[in-house]
């Protein structure tokens, strides 16, 4: 019997943050980013009757996703890759083979491990969001990850100020004590 | 509460709000006070100052409210479609 089942009318709301930061580490792109996320929900509602239910939804979400940002950079590696390659290859013939970049070392440049690093924290934190009741949760990500004022989400929200902020230092307990199991 | 006294709550109150840089000068003063003889709310303030920085660190990007409605939107209308047929 499988264990997980495929509920698509929450997808959107449950997982799109979570599977628009996991590409946006990767495309770089807020626009791409948003394209892929639409065409994965797409591309899972297509093929649900594939689902065994043996991962979670948002695994298999997650795995549609990968197949989406490998076929992004294949079709921009088959167009725009080619000229950027001939672009910054050195002409210098001493040089002959160099790239240019290579020749540029950026001291302030992010490690792959740093890069690896922030994309694993980001994933736990919306871990952790997610387990936050939904009106916290609405709450934290607009103030926080958002950063909207306070009398935006008051307003959008039709909440008081001191409403806000019990909502806000609950949730930010929550984040806390999650972060302090799953992270550190 | 005195001039320069608050309590536990309320330090509480302005710690949330200086993470997000809406503490007046004049309640992080009293939140300093309050923090030099209360070591639970000074162990409080340290921990909400790592959530932030990590928060800050991770960069989390996410979609905001408008392109959420708006895939939402567009989804559930493909949702409609795939159920009919």
């Amino acid at each position: 019997m499988p264990k997980h089942h495929l509920d698509p009318n929450t997808w959107v709301k449950s997982y799109s943050d979570y599977l628009f930061n996991y590409t946006i580490t990767r495309v770089n792109d807020r626009e791409t980013a948003q394209d892929l996320v639409s065409e994965t929900f797409l591309a899972g509602l297509k093929s649900m009757k594939n689902f065994k239910g043996q991962a979670s939804e948002r695994t298999w979400l997650i795995s549609i996703l990968k197949r989406k940002i490998i076929d992004y950079y294949r079709k921009i590696n088959s167009n725009k890759g080619k000229a950027e390659v001939r672009m910054t290859f050195s002409s210098d013939n001493e040089n002959d083979g160099d790239w240019l970049e290579e020749r540029v070392a950026d001291p302030f440049d992010k490690t792959a491990e740093d890069t690896l690093e922030n994309s694993e924290l980001g994933e736990a934190i919306l871990n952790c969001m997610e387990k936050l009741p939904q009106k916290q949760a609405e709450v934290f990500k607009m103030k926080t990850v958002l950063g909207y004022e306070t009398e935006v989400i008051c307003n959008e929200l039709n909440i008081t100020a001191s409403n806000l902020w019990v909502i806000i230092h609950r949730a930010r307990t929550a984040m806390a004590s999650c972060l302090d199991k799953n992270w550190f | 509460m005195g001039l320069f006294n608050v309590n536990c709550n309320e330090a509480g109150h302005i710690c949330d709000k200086s993470q997000y840089s809406e503490a007046g000068l004049w309640e992080i003063i009293k939140l300093k006070i309050h923090h030099s003889y209360c070591k639970i709310c000074r162990e409080h303030s340290k921990r909400n100052s790592v959530l932030t920085k990590l928060l800050r660190s991770a960069g989390i990007e996410i979609l905001d409210e408008k392109s959420k409605a708006k895939m939402e939107e567009d989804f559930q209308k493909e949702l409609a479609k795939h159920q009919e047929q």
